[in-house]
């Protein structure tokens, strides 16, 4: 059976990750070591110990994103955060830095390396240096890659696949976004934050929600449409007579129906986005993917169930994997 | 591909009417004493909001004539009831089946405020710290209130049942996990 990667954003979440049949669990420390930087989200040590602890009694495991770029001067924290993950028993790392990498590979050779989808690692050469210069052992695809190019890629390398299915969908190069940089001077690749909640502000002005992130409007939605995330590149502008979704309209990922494909094509792990989501999300979506992996490892027909009420614009899409997005 | 937003219910207009003359001084006696319960029970909760604990919360449940205020200024808890929406560093509205949803694990927060059905003003970071230290204590507001019920716990759990049923508002947990977690 393929294995299922889902989100956990606190303990709460994780344990309803692991009830609803979450093969592993991603999950990250609270400070700007890993890309989900947010408000009142995120681990302590001890409630990383407790709940690793806690996943591994019920035959889950856990890996720990540190999936960040450390800043010159300022490698200290993720050292420590990388001997924590291994201290609590995490059964992997998530990590996007070379230097972070080589630090890993020479300080914790035991400990299990897994190539961030942050580190855009997106062709066979690429993959194959992560693996031999650092022994990289996974890596998370950038969701630019058709079935197709995946499975191209998986006949040149000799590590596994782990590929995005549901959830949020970055259009940029992952790792190489800067895009919030320039509305907030942060991105989540420097401090683990992409449009920070510190720098979003919402108004209802008439019958429109307004969203404005570092001060620029960056959409304004009528009533009775569904509200985005505050990001740039879902953001709605003006230009002249012409308004419109410069990069991508807000919707996200569910690429269910491509499971059967995506075993075809080799890949080993499927991803779930959405640590910044609540445990009611994460239950639901979990429960419905896992019920899919086992349909498909069974041979049987997909299971219905839709999940977009739960998706960025209530609306979803198969992105890059079927080459059907504007 | 979509579908429909799930359905948060409303509270019929004529119950907020009818609970627009009620006082408001038994309800904040009542929650005041749910928060020093809460603050007591789950300190996790209030550790998990870091930089934010300190803020004001006006939480406007747009079905009911009342406004709740989450005061955590000063280290302490002090829930209380308003008729006018007090001074708060954020806002957040929405029909009360959805706060209560979104306690309760039934609704994810994310997917309501995609729907519109809720409404978030002021301090953008510290609505989000509360939203996740709600979600992660894993609280049940009926088996609070059972506590502090004493000996009358067993009319309001079956109190609470019945409203739940004909109202279709979340009351209790909906997803209590087998035990032994950390």
């Amino acid at each position: 059976m393929m294995e299922l990667v889902c989100p956990a954003g606190t303990p709460a979440a994780m344990r309803a990750a692991v009830e609803a049949g979450a093969h592993a669990v991603y999950c990250g420390f609270a400070d700007e070591t890993n890309a989900r930087n947010f408000p009142g989200l995120n681990f302590s040590t001890e409630e990383m110990a407790s709940g690793i602890a806690g996943a591994h009694a019920r035959g889950a495991k856990v890996l720990v994103a540190l999936n960040t770029f450390p800043r010159a001067g300022g490698e200290e924290l993720w050292h420590r955060r990388l001997a924590d993950a291994e201290a609590a028993g995490a059964d992997a790392v998530i990590l996007a830095d070379m230097g972070l990498l080589a630090h890993a590979a020479e300080h914790h050779p035991r400990m299990r390396r897994h190539l961030s989808v942050q580190a855009a690692a997106a062709n066979p050469d690429a993959i194959n240096f992560y693996a031999e210069a650092f022994g990289v052992q996974r890596v998370v695809l950038p969701r630019v890659l058709t079935v197709d190019e995946i499975a191209a890629i998986n006949r040149e390398i000799d590590v596994e696949t782990e590929v995005f299915v549901f959830g949020g969908l970055c259009v940029m190069a992952e790792g190489r976004c800067s895009l919030s940089s320039y509305a907030t001077g942060k991105s989540p690749n420097m401090n683990g934050v992409c449009s920070p909640a510190s720098h979003v502000a919402y108004a209802e002005e008439g019958q429109d929600l307004a969203a404005r992130l570092g001060g620029f409007t960056i959409h304004r939605t009528p009533k009775n449409q569904p509200a985005p995330y505050p990001t740039l590149c879902k953001g709605c502008f003006s230009s002249g007579d012409q308004t419109g979704h410069v990069f991508e309209d807000p919707v996200s990922l569910d690429a269910k129906h491509l499971i059967p494909a995506l075993a075809k094509a080799g890949v080993t792990a499927l991803k779930i986005e959405g640590r910044q989501r609540s445990r009611a999300y994460v239950g639901e979506v979990v429960r419905t993917f896992r019920a899919a992996v086992e349909a498909v490892a069974a041979g049987r027909p997909m299971p219905e169930g839709a999940l977009a009420r739960l998706s960025e614009g209530q609306a979803a899409t198969a992105g890059a994997y079927a080459k059907t997005w504007r | 591909m979509t579908d429909h937003a799930p359905t948060i219910p409303r509270l019929p207009p004529l119950l907020g009417q009818a609970m627009r003359p009620l006082p408001l001084l038994p309800l904040t006696v009542t929650l005041s004493a749910l928060s020093r319960r809460l603050a007591k029970r789950h300190p996790g909760m209030f550790r998990r909001l870091g930089e934010h604990g300190n803020k004001r919360f006006a939480l406007d449940p747009t079905d009911l004539p009342m406004v709740f205020l989450m005061d955590l200024r000063g280290g302490r808890v002090r829930l209380s009831a308003h008729r006018k929406a007090p001074a708060a560093e954020a806002r957040i509205a929405g029909p009360i089946a959805a706060f209560l949803g979104m306690m309760h694990g039934a609704y994810d927060g994310d997917a309501l405020f995609f729907s519109r059905d809720l409404v978030v003003e002021g301090d953008t970071s510290a609505v989000l710290a509360l939203r996740n230290a709600i979600d992660d204590a894993e609280l049940d507001l009926t088996e609070e209130l059972a506590d502090l019920a004493g000996p009358m716990a067993g009319f309001l759990r079956a109190a609470v049942a019945q409203a739940e049923k004909q109202s279709g508002v979340v009351l209790h947990r909906v997803d209590t996990l087998a035990g032994g977690w950390a």
